[in-house]
């Protein structure tokens, strides 16, 4: 906490360095650092020109959904829509764009720092207590999450299966050691014969965990009602957006559809366009479903081994819908990861098929180690807890 | 008395006259009829156009039957089965040069067709039926011209223009296929359609090696057909063959004065164009004639030295006098000239000397010899604007259509003519048709008059566009452009992304690359008509009646090349290896690293086991509690093996129970 404070001062310049530097690349280099029709990271469904192309058709009375261009929610049309006209300038609607995304990834970053501050908050508190058990309730916004998971899964599907760690998050808190350390240090500690006072402590610690076994139901169910009333409003205005084109089933079958069926098959970073486009017709569909089932499969017995950690589990769920999704780029959340990815695969080999593998490794290594490190903790609180009692 | 006598007399004359003509129409309506025709045009670049007509008529259906001399049935059976209003087929090899063999003229402006074959069709069904007439009309065309023409039945293929490519057409079809390659096997069945085929007429002159090498080869044919008009005076059918041949013939004979010289334009005849003479006309046709057209600019530049001409004007020609002019000889003296009408253009007025090859035969064959005596250059009248089409930028990635429209000398003239308006515009009519793996950005669209960007609102008129669907449809985009008519060259530029394909749709040559079929720019604003004094022989020909009809002025652009990204053809098996070991890697070590536990657990807990029994205690409790047996306190050995086999066996018994079960399901609804 206090070296945070610290580095405050030296967050913040950092931090306004960065979006100077994004700036000055903005203004300056529009066109060679342009990189926003690069495949990495414009995909079908995140591409601008193809946005802007919607957002075109819209304007002279089409439907954004005719023709296979557009693939977004009507939402972004109408919010984003309107920087994409060109107003004769050239460079206008580029800046626009830029500068819009500045804010975004900046309104990211600050929210993704909180997250750490609180993971951190979190993590040291768990620590003290394996010894002194402390319980550390979730401030957040019920509706707030709900409305971002619903967007969320709105914009691109694949969030929508945050829901698990999302619902463990409001139910149980945030990250913690497994539970079952405390169950056992209980075990360890009753199997000793203690002295008085040391009993007392170890009640403490039992009340402690018991109060971590707490799910609190209300809030969950709070979060269910919540996101139904923005799953249902966020409906509600794509269908007036849409009311003159076309109804929902068309937003549906052209977003979702074209997201698990994989119909575009540019290139992208991902792996399923290089098969698809060379996988004989008849099997299609059966890797289809195969390819999707293996996200789906990974869910549970995720969501079992980690449920303790509910961020962390969010982590690994994004990392592999983004690695086997249909259409990944690197603007995921998870980008620096990726990065770091990148460098490993441009200094080892060039291959293709490397990069996905490497990434794998990545998400497979960092459960396992984020699973070992709460083995060690659990193999390092046994002589702690010995200690201390 | 007299009076009334001659009134009764004028009375009966004019009834009598009435009744002639009647009777004169109905003759005329009830017969079919066949015509040929032939045209030779020189060409300011040494080449000769030679101009095949053909013309079958055959009355409606319920004033005539079914049964036909002349009209070849299967063409007959195809209006009728698939209903179809008007339909165009053309077979194209080369490239028509507008800039030097003109634009404006009403040969070129129907009969310049873009390389490969072309067909739209207008259908006389219901809205929800003209796709699946399409279908099916392409399946019979293929099969009748022996052409790929049946790859136009895919919905990928093929268009519905709502205004531009021909106004009022609601159920038109238009689709080309640019790559197709025309040779004889596609001239054999057109010829089919003749009654005479290429045995006898001026269809005997159709030596094949002689026309395929030619310059540009186009073959068309046409039908119009009023057998589905409400109004019962509608004509039948209406079936056009055409067979457009630019030809360069060899300049064997020429004037020994002028041998050296290379202005003067090489002498040409029949025999030497083709290798063939006519051996008297078809016995079917109507009429057969052959006709010389020289075009204004060409008798406007030989004037100088023309002055014989002038006293020509009007129809009683003494025709002796053409055989012998100083700019140019006949073989053959012509047996009738007409002079153009009305021209549009100052310069000159074109003319058409006719000739009648209903008297010659075998023994003495009709040769027409054109023979130039004295040089002379001229330019062809060209069509507004000149349009071109090329692609922009590079990679595999994306690039743009860029179409430039450059002014001709012809337009440059026009701002004198609307002088006195305040803002003189020229319409030009775009269509164009984009296969769907070239993902046109519309909203790209620039437009640029002089190189100066225009915003599209000032110059666009209206702009329809159909945007493409992933391998649905074709993007097609119909625009009409209002430009200054004082402009020097607009171009309009439209980004495109490069699409990927699944393997099996390539090519067998994908690596050549994809062709985007010509764009069709037309001007609504000009109509080519080419009206001709007509001779007095009343014979009316088809084709000069062609001629006069006003047609809007049509011109096509290149053909674009694109080369996509190929996949690796040779291994499918090894990308499909590839991934299925990354989702193995990923799979495996994910759920090894997730159930590792499993084995330490299980150590950790027997370590526990020698310290503790009471953790022990609780999982033989869980156990029971699952179980649903009566906790019994553990004892040190393991759990008793009598239950153990009968657990097992229950296990064994479920699951004989669900294999069968599985079994009976799937027998019972596939078997």
């Amino acid at each position: 906490m206090e070296k945070s404070t610290k580095k405050q001062p030296w967050f913040w310049t950092s931090a306004v360095a960065s979006i100077i530097t994004r700036l000055v690349l903005i203004i300056y280099f529009p066109n060679t650092l342009n990189f926003s029709s690069r495949p990495e990271i414009s995909t079908p469904l995140t591409s601008i020109r193809r946005l802007a192309e919607g957002y075109w058709l819209k304007q002279s009375s089409m439907s954004p959904y005719a023709g296979s261009m557009y693939h977004g929610s009507p939402l972004l049309l109408s919010i984003l829509g309107p920087l994409t006209i060109d107003r004769g300038e050239g460079q206008r609607s580029h800046l626009l764009f830029s500068l819009a995304f500045v804010v975004a990834d900046f309104i990211t970053a600050m929210l993704i720092r909180s997250i750490g501050q609180l993971l951190q908050i979190a993590d040291s508190q768990s620590l003290k207590s394996l010894g002194a058990g402390r319980l550390l309730k979730v401030s957040g916004l019920v509706p707030l999450a709900a409305f971002g998971w619903v967007i969320a899964s709105h914009l691109s599907l694949y969030p929508a299966i945050l829901v698990i760690p999302l619902v463990l998050l409001i139910g149980s808190g945030l990250d913690t050691p497994p539970r079952k350390l405390f169950v056992q240090n209980k075990y360890g500690d009753d199997q000793n014969e203690l002295s008085s006072d040391t009993h007392r402590k170890h009640k403490g610690t039992t009340n402690g965990t018991s109060n971590l076994i707490v799910f609190s139901w209300r809030r969950v169910v709070l979060f269910f009602f919540w996101a139904s009333v923005w799953a249902f409003y966020v409906l509600v205005l794509c269908s007036i957006s849409l009311k003159e084109f076309s109804g929902l089933g068309e937003m549906f079958k052209r977003t979702y559809g074209f997201i698990l069926s994989v119909e575009d098959l540019s290139p992208n970073i991902g792996l399923l366009w290089y098969f698809f486009a060379e996988v004989f017709d008849f099997f299609r569909d059966f890797f289809l479903i195969v390819f999707h089932i293996n996200i789906l499969f990974m869910v549970l017995p995720l969501a079992i081994r980690l449920h303790h950690r509910p961020c962390f589990l969010a982590f690994v769920y994004i990392a592999i819908s983004s690695v086997l999704k249909s259409y990944p780029s690197v603007n995921m959340q998870f980008s620096f990861f990726l990065f770091s990815g990148y460098l490993g695969t441009l200094l080892l080999s060039p291959v293709m098929h490397n990069l996905w593998i490497w990434r794998i490794i990545l998400v497979v290594e960092s459960v396992s180690s984020m699973l070992s490190h709460d083995r060690a903790l659990k193999q390092a609180t046994t002589p702690v807890s010995k200690k201390v009692l | 008395m007299a009076r009334l006598l001659s009134i009764f007399a004028l009375l009966v004359f004019v009834l009598h006259v009435t009744s002639e003509s009647t009777g004169e129409v109905v003759e005329q309506l009830e017969g079919e009829e066949f015509t040929e025709e032939l045209l030779f045009r020189p060409l300011p670049d040494r080449k000769v156009l030679s101009y095949f007509h053909f013309e079958s008529k055959v009355p409606r259906t319920n004033s005539y039957g079914h049964h036909h001399r002349l009209f070849p049935k299967a063409i007959y059976q195809l209006v009728h089965k698939y209903r179809i209003t008007e339909m165009e087929l053309s077979f194209t090899q080369g490239r028509w040069n507008y800039e030097s063999w003109g634009g404006f003229d009403p040969v070129a402006s129907s009969n310049a067709k873009p390389p490969g074959v072309e067909l739209w069709a207008v259908f006389d069904v219901p809205q929800d039926q003209v796709d699946a007439s399409w279908k099916n009309l392409t399946h019979t065309l293929s099969g009748l011209f022996c052409a790929s023409i049946n790859f136009l039945e895919s919905s990928t293929m093929y268009s519905a223009p709502d205004w531009s490519f021909r106004s009022l057409s609601g159920n038109l079809r238009y689709g080309s296929l640019p790559r197709e390659a025309v040779c004889t096997e596609n001239l054999t069945p057109w010829l089919k359609l003749l009654p005479c085929r290429d045995k006898a007429g001026l269809s005997s002159l159709m030596n094949r090696p002689s026309i395929y090498r030619g310059f540009y080869h186009s073959q068309r044919l046409h039908l119009t057909s009023g057998e589905f008009d409400l109004v019962a005076s509608g004509h039948g059918i209406t079936l056009e063959q055409t067979l457009t041949i630019v030809l360069q013939p060899d300049a064997l004979e020429t004037n020994a004065a002028f041998s050296s010289s290379r202005k003067l334009q090489p002498s040409w005849s029949m025999n030497s164009l083709f290798g063939r003479t006519v051996e008297g006309k078809c016995a079917l046709a109507k009429s057969s004639n052959v006709y010389v057209q020289l075009e204004g600019s060409l008798v406007y530049n030989m004037k100088d030295t023309w002055n014989d001409i002038e006293g020509y004007e009007g129809e009683e020609v003494p025709y002796e006098g053409f055989g012998s002019n100083p700019n140019f000889g006949f073989s053959v003296s012509p047996d009738r000239m007409m002079k153009e009408v009305n021209s549009f253009h100052k310069e000159g007025s074109s003319i058409l000397y006719g000739f009648s090859i209903k008297d010659y035969h075998s023994s003495k064959p009709f040769d027409l010899g054109f023979r130039w005596k004295l040089p002379v250059t001229w330019s062809c009248v060209k069509a507004p604007l000149r349009a071109s089409r090329f692609l922009m930028g590079s990679g595999n990635e994306k690039g743009a259509i860029a179409l430039s429209l450059q002014s001709t000398e012809w337009s440059e003239s026009l701002p004198k003519a609307h002088n006195d308006e305040e803002k003189c515009r020229l319409r030009v009519d775009v269509f164009q048709v984009v296969p769907w793996y070239i993902k046109v950005y519309y909203h790209t669209a620039r437009l640029f008059v002089d190189g100066v960007p225009q915003s599209l609102g000032d110059v666009i008129e209206k702009m329809h566009v159909s945007p493409s669907e992933d391998k649905v449809s074709p993007g097609v985009m119909e625009t009409i452009l209002r430009l200054p008519c004082d402009m020097k060259s607009a171009s309009l530029t439209l980004e495109f992304d490069k699409g990927f394909l699944h393997i099996d749709e390539y090519p067998p040559d994908a690596n050549q690359g994809f062709d985007i079929p010509s764009a069709i720019i037309s001007f609504p604003d000009f109509q080519t008509c080419l009206e001709y004094t007509q001779d007095n022989t009343s014979i009316k020909s088809p084709m000069v009646s062609k001629m006069q009809e006003k047609r809007k002025i049509l011109s096509y652009t290149e053909v674009l090349l694109v080369p996509l990204t190929t996949p690796d053809f040779s291994m499918p098996y090894n990308v499909i290896t590839i991934t299925c070991t990354v989702f193995a890697l990923y799979f495996g070590s994910l759920l090894n690293a997730l159930r590792r536990r499993a084995g330490e657990e299980e150590r950790f807990l027997k370590s526990k086991d020698k310290n503790t029994s009471k953790l022990r205690l609780l999982l033989s409790k869980l156990s029971a509690k699952l179980r649903g047996r009566a906790w019994e306190p553990p004892t040190s050995t393991p759990p008793s093996s009598s239950s153990s086999p009968k657990l097992i066996s229950s296990k064994v018994i479920i699951k004989i129970v669900l294999i069968a079960a599985i079994g009976f399901g799937w027998q019972y609804y596939y078997g």
